[in-house]
């Protein structure tokens, strides 16, 4: 399974990754399943819920925020596929505090970004024994999200 | 006899299915009778310790039931629950 993400989304998910630089961002991506490949079709930007002092190295969608993209994929038709935060100025691997709260399925796209600046985004899938993560292959849909 | 929604990473464990017919006559009893019904899903709702994992909520309707009586709130047989897991993270 890869996942398939459009250029203009990706580059939605650096724009905020800087915009929230030196915190954490983080958000949803939604999209379809199709030939066993996650297809990311749209993105609900989440406020990071963590308290101050802990949003430079912390993010929380809380379960009321994860309700609310339930519902927003619902009325379109679509599945939450994974959750997408940067780390800033830090490596995009994902940690053992991810570890611990991670789902299975769920794809986790993590941006690196230094300085402010988005560098790369990696994905990452839980493991099924949770023991950590594996990589996904991410691939990029040059031309934008026309399709959706 | 209450239902329960299981959201789509947790559907492999539950056989595909993503509503369960369960019985119970509160919110513990379904989600007892979910796992025996699909042991799967324990490892991924529950720590060693028996414990609710901290990211795995459950809504009554709109309501988190942590707000009501946690999870000896009691259920009608018509209600629906749902699993809502909140998302944390970070790099350190």
């Amino acid at each position: 399974m890869k996942i398939i993400i459009p250029e203009d989304i990706l580059k939605q998910i650096h724009n905020h990754g800087e915009s929230a630089y030196p915190e954490e961002g983080a958000g949803l991506m939604l999209g379809s399943v199709k030939d066993g490949d996650k297809e990311i079709k749209d993105l609900l930007f989440l406020d990071n819920a963590r308290e101050d002092g802990a949003r430079h190295n912390r993010y929380l969608i809380t379960a009321e925020d994860m309700l609310r993209g339930e519902r927003e994929a619902e009325r379109q038709n679509l599945s939450i596929l994974g959750i997408f935060h940067s780390h800033p100025d830090h490596p995009n691997q994902p940690s053992e505090f991810d570890r611990e709260y991670a789902l299975p399925w769920y794809s986790y796209l993590i941006t690196r970004v230094e300085n402010g600046q988005a560098r790369e985004s990696r994905c990452w899938r839980l493991k099924e024994d949770r023991s950590g993560f594996d990589p996904e292959e991410i691939h990029v849909n040059l031309g934008g999200s026309a399709g959706k | 006899m209450p239902q329960l929604k299981i959201p789509t990473p947790l559907r492999p464990y539950a056989e595909g299915e993503s509503i369960l017919s369960l019985d119970g006559r509160n919110v513990a009893e379904v989600l007892a009778a979910a796992v025996d019904l699909h042991p799967q899903l324990k490892k991924h709702l529950f720590n060693e310790d028996d414990q609710l994992r901290p990211f795995v909520n459950i809504f009554l309707g709109e309501e988190n039931v942590n707000e009501l009586d946690g999870l000896q709130t009691n259920l009608e047989e018509d209600d629906t629950l749902l699993i809502i897991p909140s998302i944390a993270g970070g790099r350190a």
